[in-house]
This record gives C-alpha cells, sequence and structure tokens, in this order.
C-alpha cells in the first residue's frame, strides 16, 4: 500500500517558493548543527566561528573573495553550456588548459610590457580553454557524441599533461629538485585594486556581459532555443551545429580565463592542483543560480563564505576538515531538495485504505 | 431478466493540483453494454478511466465492480477484477511476435512459457471473438489494424470481462473500423462490458447503447444513444448550440503556386519514406492529404519545408526549385511559406518561452544587428493575440501554459502574420475541441479567401471531405490519387488509405 503519494504543482506562488527555500536553509543549518553537535562541538560556537572565519577581518574577507572570484567566472562559463542542455562537466580540464596556455606565454614572454603580457595571456587562455571545450563539441555536432562522458575524460588528460609538465619538460631546474614550474616575472602577475587583484573586476564585468549575452542578443536566443528543443532550433533555421561550437569556445573559453586569473593572481605559477575542483562546484553553483548570471554573483560568493568558514574552522577549534566538508554537503543536500518540493506535492495517507482485492 | 452491474463509479473526484480533473462524476455500465463516454479534451475522460484502471487513485467517491466495492492500488489489482484497458498509444514491444506480448506482464503461467498451451488459448480466444491474428507475427511487420486486435486478445487473455478502449479508430482506416466495431459486437454478445472514450459522434451513435457526457470534469448526463440526436450531443459536449458545418467556398480564380514534381525522400532506416510523389498546389485551394498515420505525411511536410533531404526530385516554388534548401535559406529569401508542424511544443514554439520570444522565432535573423529588439516585437505579438482572440493573460506568459487551441492559434498566427503563399497545416486541430478546431478551420480558409494555397495534413475523413477543394491520399509513401471530395465516399477514400486501387465511378485526376 502506498502511504504517500507525489502531485505535480501548478504553479506555486513566488512568497510560498521562497518560505520553502528558506524553510530548507533552516531546516540544513539544524541538521548541521545537530551533526556538530554529535561530533562533540558546541554547534552555535562552530557557527560563528565559520562566520568569523569567512568574513571577520579584512584579512579574512580577502581570502573569500579571492575563492569567490574564480568560481564566478567559471560558473558563467558553466551556465552558458547548460542553458544549451550541454552537459559541461569539462571545467576541470578547460582551466587547466586555459592556465597551461597563459603560463605557455607567461614564461616565454617574461619581460614584455605588463599591460601586454597580461592581455596576451588571456588571449592564450581563452583560446586554450575554448579548444578544449571545442573538442567535445564539434564531435557532439559533427557525430552526436555524449558530452558528459567527453569532457569528463578531458579534465584527466589535461591534469595529467600538466602534471606531467610540470614533473618533466617544465620543471624549473632551479627550484633544487622540488618538481615545479618556475615562478611568473612580476609583469605576468594581475594588479591588485584596492587590496584585491584585478580578477574582481573582471569578474563583475563578465557577469553583466554574459547577463546581456544571454538575454539580449541573437546569439543567447539561439542558444536557448537549441536547449530547449533542437528540432524547434532546425524549424527555425538555426545552424544548430555552429552555435553548439560558438556557445562551447564562449564556455570553455571563460573556464580557460579562470585558469589564467589562477595561475596569474594565486599560483603565481602553473600547478597540476590549480583547478582544485573548481570545475565541479561551478556545476553545483550554475544550478544554484538557476542558470542565472546575476544570481551566479550571489550564490558564488555565498559558496565562497562556506568554503572559506570551513577552512577557518579547522585550524581554529580543530574540527577535522571533513567536518567542513559535510556542512557543506547537507547545505547543498537541503538546498537542491527543495527543488523537488518547490516542484510537487507530497501527500502522506497515515489513514490505511481498506478492501484492497 | 435484470443487467448486471459491471462497474459502478459514484460521486468520483480527483484533483491535479488546483485542477478539478473530475467532481462528482457518476458512471454505470451493465454486461452486455457498450458505453460510450463522450467529451471535449480536458472533460476529464481520461482520468476517469485511469481511476478505473488502477493508475490513479480518486480522491473521494467509491468504485464497485460487480457490486463489490474495490481500492485498487495499482493496475495490477484493477487487472484481477477483471478490468482490461486498451491505450491509445499501444502498448506492445516491436521486435517480439504476438504470443510474446501476450504473455508479457501477465504471471499467471508461472515461470515458464507453455508456448502450446498458449497457443491453443489464443486460438480459442480469435475464435470466440472473431479477432483474426497469427501468433508468431512480429509487432513490427504489423498494421495498426492487427495491432489493436492484438492489445484486445492481450487483455482477454488476462481475464479481462470489462474492456476499456481509449479513442481506439484514431488511426485506424474505415474499413478497419468497421472491423472493430465486428469485433466490439461480439464481445457484447459475449457478455462483456465495453467502454469506448472519443470524441468522433458519428461513431457513438454507431456502435453505443448508452453516452455518458463529461464537461469540464463533471458528469452533464447518461442518455441512451438511440433517444437521442447528434446535435443533441453535442450541446452536452460543449454547453452551448454550435452550428457544426465546416464552409467551404469554391473560387474559380486559380493560379500555380507550388509543384512538387517526382519526390523521393529517404528515413533513417534507410528505406523510402516517399516515392514518387507529384502534385500541384494552387492559390485559393485547400488540398487535403488523407492517409494512415505514418503514410509519409510528415516527410512530405518537413521536406518541403527544408527541414528533411531529399533523395531526388523537385519542388517548384514561384518559379523557384527550392528542393535542398535549407530553412535558413528559404527564410532569407523570403520565399513566404507557412508551416505548422505537427508537434507543435517541440518543433513549432519553444513552449517554456513567452509569447514574444515565439513569435521572433522566424524573424530574428532578417533583423539587422546582433542584438534581439524584443520591443519591435510587442506590438506584432499584441496584433496576433487580439486577431486570433487568443485566451492569454498577457504576451509575456510562456506559450505551455496556455490551453491547446491557444498554444496552435499563437502558432499559427505567428505563420499567418508573415503574409505566406503556402501554408503547410499538419494535423493542426489534433487535440483541439470542437469549438477551437472550428476556429481554425475558419482560420484557414479566410487565408484560402486571401488567396492563399493550403496543404491541410489531416486525419478525420470528415473533415478532410468537408473542408478541402481536393484530397490527396497517401499509402506508405505513396500518392495513391487526387480526389473530388464531392464526387467520393468517405469508403472509397478508406480504401485508397489501404493502398486499393481506384475504384469504377472514382475519378482519378492527375495533375
Amino acid at each position: 500500500m502506498k502511504w504517500f503519494s507525489l502531485k505535480k504543482r501548478e504553479e506555486l506562488p513566488t512568497k510560498k517558493a521562497w518560505i520553502i527555500r528558506g524553510a530548507a536553509i533552516v531546516l540544513s543549518i539544524l541538521c548541521a548543527g545537530l551533526v556538530i553537535l554529535l561530533l562533540g562541538f558546541n554547534p552555535l560556537v562552530t557557527f560563528g566561528e565559520m562566520v568569523k572565519g569567512a568574513l571577520g577581518s579584512k584579512i579574512r574577507l580577502t581570502q573569500t573573495m579571492l575563492k569567490a572570484i574564480p568560481l564566478i567566472v567559471t560558473t558563467l562559463g558553466i551556465i552558458i553550456a547548460f542553458k544549451m542542455k550541454f552537459w559541461n562537466i569539462g571545467g576541470e580540464g578547460q582551466i587547466m588548459m586555459g592556465a597551461l596556455a597563459a603560463s605557455f606565454v607567461a614564461l616565454n614572454f617574461p619581460d614584455m610590457p605588463r599591460a601586454l603580457l597580461l592581455l596576451c595571456m588571456a588571449i592564450a587562455a581563452v583560446i586554450g580553454g575554448g579548444l578544449w571545450a571545442f573538442i567535445p563539441a564539434f564531435f557532439k555536432a559533427k557525430m552526436g557524441t555524449n558530452e558528459t562522458i567527453f569532457t569528463l575524460m578531458l579534465n584527466y588528460l589535461a591534469i595529467k599533461f600538466v602534471t606531467y609538465l610540470q614533473y618533466g619538460p617544465w620543471r624549473d631546474p632551479g627550484s633544487k629538485g622540488f618538481p615545479k614550474v618556475a615562478d611568473f616575472s612580476q609583469n605576468a602577475i594581475l594588479p591588485n585594486v584596492f587590496g584585491l587583484h584585478v580578477g574582481w573586476i573582471i569578474a563583475l564585468v563578465l557577469i553583466a556581459i554574459i547577463y546581456i549575452f544571454m538575454n539580449y542578443t541573437k546569439k543567447g536566443y539561439e542558444i536557448s532555443v537549441v536547449g530547449e528543443s533542437l528540432d524547434t532550433a532546425r524549424y527555425a533555421g538555426m545552424n544548430i551545429k555552429s552555435i553548439i561550437i560558438t556557445a562551447m569556445l564562449i564556455s570553455g573559453g571563460l573556464c580557460g580565463l579562470t585558469g589564467m586569473i589562477q595561475a596569474s593572481a594565486i599560483e603565481k605559477t602553473l600547478t597540476y592542483s590549480l583547478s582544485a575542483g573548481m570545475g565541479f562546484t561551478a556545476i553545483i553553483t550554475a544550478w544554484l543560480s538557476r542558470l542565472n548570471a546575476l544570481a551566479s554573483l550571489f550564490v558564488c560568493v555565498a559558496f565562497a563564505v562556506l568554503l572559506q568558514g570551513g577552512a577557518y574552522i579547522q585550524i581554529s577549534m580543530q574540527i577535522p576538515a571533513s567536518v567542513a566538508d559535510m556542512i557543506q554537503g547537507i547545505l547543498l543536500f537541503f538546498v537542491l531538495s527543495s527543488e523537488f518540493f518547490l516542484q510537487y506535492k507530497v501527500n502522506f495517507h497515515f489513514k490505511k485504505a481498506k478492501g484492497v482485492a | 431478466m435484470e443487467p448486471v452491474k459491471a462497474i459502478e463509479m459514484k460521486d468520483i473526484c480527483k484533483a491535479f493540483g488546483s485542477v478539478k480533473a473530475n467532481e462528482d462524476v457518476n458512471l454505470t455500465v451493465y454486461n452486455g453494454e457498450i458505453h460510450a463516454l463522450l467529451g471535449e479534451n480536458g472533460a476529464g475522460k481520461s482520468t476517469l478511466v485511469n481511476m478505473l484502471s488502477g493508475i490513479y487513485t480518486p480522491d473521494s467517491g467509491f468504485i464497485s465492480v460487480y457490486d463489490q466495492e474495490v481500492h485498487f492500488a495499482s493496475p495490477k489489482d484493477s487487472i484481477k477484477k477483471g478490468i482490461g484497458m486498451i491505450h491509445q498509444h499501444f502498448k506492445l514491444v516491436d521486435v517480439l511476435s504476438a504470443q510474446e506480448n501476450i504473455i508479457l506482464g501477465s504471471s499467471k503461467d508461472g515461470a515458464f512459457v507453455k508456448r502450446k498451451k498458449l497457443a491453443q488459448e489464443i486460438k480459442k480466444l480469435s475464435d470466440q471473438y472473431g479477432l483474426d491474428i497469427n501468433p508468431n507475427k512480429k509487432v513490427y511487420e504489423m498494421s495498426v489494424g492487427e495491432k489493436e486486435s492484438l492489445e484486445i486478445i492481450k487483455v482477454l487473455y488476462r481475464g479481462a470481462k470489462i474492456l476499456i478502449m481509449d479513442e481506439p479508430t484514431a488511426v485506424l482506416t474505415p474499413q478497419e473500423i468497421k472491423r472493430l466495431f465486428e469485433i466490439i459486437r461480439n464481445m457484447k454478445k459475449q457478455g462483456c462490458a465495453i467502454i469506448i472514450i472519443t470524441h468522433k459522434l458519428n461513431e457513438v451513435m454507431e456502435i453505443s447503447d448508452r453516452v455518458t457526457v463529461l464537461r469540464k470534469g463533471k458528469t452533464v448526463g447518461t442518455v441512451n444513444t438511440n433517444e437521442v440526436e447528434v446535435q443533441a450531443l453535442i450541446e452536452m459536449m460543449v454547453g452551448k448550440k454550435i452550428d457544426l458545418a465546416i464552409t467551404k467556398e469554391e473560387i474559380a480564380e486559380k493560379e500555380l503556386l507550388m509543384k512538387v514534381d517526382g519526390l523521393y525522400v529517404v528515413n533513417q532506416d534507410k528505406k523510402h519514406a516517399l516515392k514518387d510523389i507529384s502534385f500541384s498546389l494552387y492559390s485559393h485551394e485547400i488540398l487535403g492529404v488523407a492517409g494512415v498515420a505514418g503514410s509519409g505525411q510528415k516527410e512530405l511536410c518537413e521536406t518541403i519545408a527544408g527541414l528533411n533531404p531529399a533523395e531526388k526530385g523537385r519542388v517548384f516554388f514561384e518559379g523557384e526549385n527550392i528542393l535542398g534548401k535549407t530553412p535558413q535559406e528559404i527564410i532569407r529569401l523570403g520565399i513566404r511559406m507557412g508551416f505548422i508542424p505537427e508537434d507543435r511544443l517541440g518543433m513549432g514554439l519553444i513552449g517554456s518561452m513567452d509569447i514574444v520570444d515565439n513569435i521572433i522565432l522566424k524573424d530574428y535573423q532578417n533583423a539587422p544587428g546582433m542584438f534581439l529588439k524584443r520591443s519591435r516585437y510587442h506590438e506584432k505579438a499584441n496584433r496576433i493575440v487580439n486577431r486570433l482572440d487568443i485566451q492569454t493573460p498577457g504576451i509575456f506568459y510562456p506559450v505551455k501554459k496556455l490551453s491547446g487551441g491557444n498554444i496552435q492559434k499563437v502558432l499559427l498566427g505567428r505563420e499567418i502574420d508573415s503574409d505566406p503563399r503556402v501554408l503547410i497545416t499538419a494535423y493542426p486541430v489534433r487535440g483541439l475541441d470542437i469549438g477551437a478546431s472550428l476556429t481554425i478551420y475558419d482560420l484557414l480558409n479566410e487565408q484560402k479567401r486571401k488567396g492563399v494555397g493550403i496543404l491541410f495534413i489531416g486525419e478525420d475523413l470528415d473533415v478532410l471531405i468537408d473542408l478541402c477543394d481536393r484530397v490527396m491520399v497517401f499509402c506508405g509513401g505513396e500518392v495513391m490519387g487526387i480526389v473530388d471530395p464531392k464526387k467520393v465516399t468517405k469508403e472509397e477514400i478508406g480504401l485508397l488509405m489501404a493502398g486499393g486501387r481506384m475504384g469504377e465511378g472514382v475519378r482519378h485526376e492527375v495533375v
């Protein structure tokens, strides 16, 4: 006997939708608190420390923003692909290839004037990431290959290739046997503006550009139509192959740009751990932003607070790193499952029906 | 002798979200009765029978089968009680044979297949009800009529005494419908209770003993078929008097608009979907296309519209061969051709987008610059909404939330607004209620008066005969003939649809 039934909701008033979302966040905090309590810590203190660790001082705030910037740029890239229902889970690889291309420029032309060098690095990174996304896009457009597996596997190719370079041909002879690529010259490092590297301006500008691109240009419209229905796109006379490839060049290009920002401003060199799972985190933030570029700003900053706060409590309270991961997981679980309750209404039947044949 | 009550449904309510699909619906069906369930789309017919077959559970009310109250938790419970449902879209496995399909999901014989016993039982059932079926034939080799028979045997094999048929005639030729009706009458003689869902009134009059009419989720009433007139049934369905007559105006002045010459199209399985199709389309006319579903109608439309590559042949439009041109090129060349595809939301429109975004779908490429100038299209969207009287909260309302008729009006409105010379319409009234269908016919007639040549792919032969100036009959991707609907009967068209040759008295018009 079924003891509950699901009903698809017709339409939900906006107010009620926000109540459900709010409830999800409250519940996730309660649930995370319970877990912390079971582990023998005081949840209130722990949450307080998290907030303090992420926003408590100028340095910590800067750290949080440093995490938010690459996440925003990557999320924008993922949004474009997902809007087209092209499941690009190859953000990691595209970030690595972008970083690789930027590093190639930075290491070979260390004495170029700063502005020019940075511009060349950015262009190289966009091309590098774009090409890495072009490969699965091309095969999808021409032969209908599955982009999910294709982009995922390209991640490992890119990461392993950079690892090879780091341990092999690009290894810095001056690093006393330590397997690392040579540091960039000063000219290849992004300057600071108001105490934060210039990436924050790039991220804000990109948010505006992508928002306008997706909502007000022909290309953005075409990408949305292709995502909704290939038959409709065909019917309207759109060149589907070219749309898929263009969109993926942009998507991969943005991920590549993230690679350049991280290599230049954070690592100041190329390392195989540079992408740090950002290509995957961006999938979550893209969904939480409901594929809206403006929303991605708030979602990514909130996510960065969570990451930074989680890292801080490890140090300040000696809480194991996995606890921070659990808190993140719990929050995501609740927020994402609230989407289900936005779509469906659950009815429970506690009264047992009688007389079933 | 008092007839046995096979099914009684009383005060049934079922809501989906805020939509009340069924409200206090009552239905009683006796053994040995053919009971028609009549109503417009969305009247709640399918919801009602789905509760009978255990797919949905009612929110309130009670169901009894043979005077015993039941609560179905799943279709299994319903089958156990002897209720068999034959869905509009066949639930058969193509690569399996008839008998394999019959035992599929039936658990009455244990884990092993006893082929001999099964074959005997199938034979017995077919003889008993006059069904003709070869148990070893694979489903993909069967005609639609055979599939229908197989579906019936499948539920009979499971012991069904109460049969529910959801629009069984929608895909059949008139001849196949006749045979189906014979089978149904046979079952009636054997004491089965049969519920038929349909919105074809002439079939209701022909086959049923009683009719229950639903409107907007409520029972309007149950009447004896031999005591009621068609007009009265329509009034019960629609709630007001409607003149069903479709007008047809003959316009003498005609000029050639489009000429299709020796068109061959190959489908994905490398088989010919269209073979040597030739016809002409003139201004001021509606050229109907009749044929069993899947006879090449879809390929014809899509090939002319440039969506589908052709193997060979030519399509002249205003003197220019447009075959091989992409839709993009056709749009850019300014060839004024409108196309209403069969799959409205999957091909003609984007369901989640609003009316404005759907209106610009075909125009945006011709506008200069890289930005979409949506505000320019607000006026056009408003004009279409007003002109076709589209019921919508506004032009920024997602299309998929509109009713079927209004969705079709958005699509038709957009295509008409570009002043086409030729309009290709594939099943433009499919799924629409009577009122909305009549509006669509009126709109098409209005275009015809303006001089547009209309290719009308239809499924209801009565409509094709009443609306079209000429009817082209398809069978298996070939044109069997182009006939003058004034000079042929429905049966003659049906014969052509089944691949028969022209009989005496049918004028084969070669164009």
